[in-house]
């Protein structure tokens, strides 16, 4: 397996072994059956000891792995009548970001995500899921669209942040993040967002202020990447590994600090372990979310969404 | 007219702008420019431009609101002295004065980092907000101040500049905001980022009421700062010079390897790229902004 990650290396070899014994027993016709049973036996506790109880690290890992589904995994599996719409209007079209026009549970809905490759060659052409200004007026102008006719927006967040370069800065990286924020929190129709790998920073949150957030169990979120951090921190970026402890970014400190409201379990091993799984999960949360939203006044909606905001962040008063 | 009202009246007690700094706790100004990297001379007499490389006493750079007679070089300046330049008589009305940060996530030594941030700036936290008057039209203004904790936004700054923008819209009084500010503050990881959120939605309500906002950004004014509140003003203005961003630049330089053009992220490079309305001197600050109240009839938006 190319994409094995190292701490679930004990448990791959295992189930290799595990693998040789039953061809071995095929071609030579002995039972082997008892000593399968208990090397299987063996493998279900050691898969439970590595990831029953996974670090903030091993979660970051997890949550950038190439075979993570992505964006248009997610649309393919939850959304029927689905047409791409690309560009901005003004510049371009970023492929860094996809949008379209689908429908849910018979609902049309709009759904925007940040669209990762699923290999080098794809990931350089999306920039491994990095926008540039485009790529949020392309979210913003479809966002705009389905306040029109009334749709709800999902969105899928899954990138390392917006792209660091000349040509973003040119363009106004800022005011596009910026935009969306302030669009978003006034936009008048229901908006879910879902963390589905990487939450990084502004170029997450440009497309996830929404009446409901939710994280998937291994997904991660925060203001700055790990490695960011560390480099910050501590003038050293390989120290990615502490910083993921100290900075909080995983899915259950999220929820617990009420910045998200719920957090979509994940097969054991990963979301990529059991893709169906996984969007079926995404699905049922998706889908109670919209029958609620659906039902409620455009001016209440926004209201509500403003005073979640509202309450965001610590401080004291003398 | 409703801006009449308001006009020349004495609403708060008379402080002159040197009261202003002393009931800050400020110090006096010239050891403000240490914190600036500015080569001195000895005592502070002479401070040598970071513009031009001359050298100007330090009596005259603060006589001529810290810009460089030689150069034009703006320095930046705390929040107090902003505040005295800016407002009428230098009154200023402050909001939340007694707000104060706690640290959410356990970050090591993030209280201890407050602590000293707090004496080195004299500041309780990194914006101060409140009201007064600029030209006689009643404002909510908000100052962030870089010397403190790099003008960072953790939850304190997202909070009082939030309050201060329902305060505006209360009050209907436009809100003038002066940007500096190094971006989200990393040791309240999560919750810094909301902030971005949470100052954007209140500037949305704002704006859905007809509010006028003006966002004037100094030096520097980058990452979460610029990709939320600095750069959502119906009008955008810069001070000369200001390094204004999202992403750092060597960042830029380690993803792109390649040399950055000379004015990158500078307000004229903002500017030539069509992200800033204007560029104001900042001796002309205070007359622009009075203008600009003036053509929006004191700024009393909607109704």
């Amino acid at each position: 397996m190319a994409n094995e990650l190292m701490f679930e290396k004990p448990l791959l070899e295992l189930q290799k072994k595990i693998q040789e014994l039953r061809t071995f027993s095929q071609q030579s016709g002995l039972d082997f059956s008892e000593e399968i049973d208990k090397l299987e036996k063996k493998a279900e506790l050691l898969a439970s000891n590595i990831y029953e109880d996974l670090t903030p690290w091993q979660r970051t890992q997890l949550a950038r792995h190439s075979e993570r589904p992505t964006t248009l995994d997610y649309i393919a599996g939850i959304c029927t009548h689905f047409v791409e719409l690309h560009g901005d209007r003004n510049f371009g079209d970023d492929l860094a970001i996809v949008g379209g026009i689908g429908k849910i549970d018979g609902i049309p809905v709009t759904v925007i995500g940040h669209q990762k490759g699923h290999d080098t060659k794809e990931n350089i052409a999306r920039r491994f899921g990095m926008p540039q200004p485009e790529g949020y007026r392309k979210a913003l102008r479809l966002m705009k669209q389905a306040e029109k006719f009334k749709r709800p927006v999902i969105c899928f967040i899954d990138t390392p942040g917006a792209y660091p370069g000349i040509a973003s800065e040119e363009r106004g990286i800022g005011e596009a993040i910026a935009r969306n924020l302030i669009e978003m929190a006034g936009l008048r129709t229901p908006i879910i967002c879902v963390v589905t790998g990487e939450g990084g920073s502004g170029g997450a949150l440009a497309l996830g202020v929404g009446d409901r957030v939710y994280m998937l169990e291994n997904s991660i979120y925060g203001v700055i990447s790990p490695e960011g951090a560390a480099a910050l921190l501590w003038k050293d970026s390989s120290l990615g590994q502490r910083a993921a402890e100290t900075m909080k970014i995983t899915a259950g400190h999220i929820h617990s600090f009420g910045v998200v409201d719920g957090v979509i379990p994940e097969p054991q091993g990963g979301a990529h372990k059991d893709t169906a799984e996984t969007i079926a999960a995404v699905k049922e949360t998706i889908v109670a979310a919209l029958r609620e939203l659906i039902e409620i006044p455009s001016d209440l909606l926004v209201e509500q969404r403003y005073n979640k905001y509202k309450q965001m962040g610590h401080y004291a008063e003398l | 007219m409703l801006k009449d009202i308001f006009h020349k009246k004495k609403r708060y007690a008379e402080l002159t702008s040197k009261d202003v700094a002393e009931r800050l706790g400020r110090r006096p100004k010239q050891e403000m420019i240490t914190t600036e990297k500015a080569v001195q001379v000895p005592e502070g007499l002479m401070t040598k431009c970071k513009g031009c490389g001359e050298s100007t006493f330090t009596k005259e750079l603060e006589k001529n609101s810290k810009i460089c007679p030689k150069c034009s070089y703006h320095y930046p300046i705390t929040a107090a002295e902003r505040i005295a330049l800016t407002l009428d008589e230098g009154l200023f009305f402050e909001y939340d004065a007694g707000m104060t940060t706690v640290d959410p996530l356990g970050f090591p030594d993030y209280t201890s980092k407050i602590d000293r941030e707090q004496k080195k700036s004299g500041l309780q936290e990194a914006v101060l907000t409140g009201e007064g008057t600029i030209g006689g039209y009643p404002v909510v203004l908000g100052v962030m101040d870089s010397s403190y904790f790099m003008g960072s936004m953790g939850s304190v700054v997202g909070e009082k500049i939030t309050r201060a923008i329902e305060h505006a819209m209360a009050k209907k009084y436009p809100f003038v905001l002066f940007t500096a500010s190094g971006g989200a503050r990393m040791q309240e990881g999560i919750f810094s980022l909301m902030q971005m959120a949470k100052t954007s939605a209140a500037l949305s309500k704002f704006s859905e009421a007809g509010g006028l906002y003006i966002a004037v950004n100094t030096y520097p004014t980058t990452g979460g700062v610029t990709a939320s509140f600095a750069m959502l003003g119906d009008i955008n203005i810069a001070e000369p010079g200001a390094l204004i961003g999202f992403a750092g630049r060597r960042i830029i330089e380690q993803t792109i390897r390649q040399k950055l053009p000379d004015d990158f992220q500078t307000a004229e490079f903002l500017l030539k790229n069509g992200m800033l309305d204007l560029i104001v001197h900042r001796k002309e600050m205070k007359d622009t902004l009075a203008n600009l109240l003036e053509l929006h009839g004191g700024g009393v938006g909607g109704e």
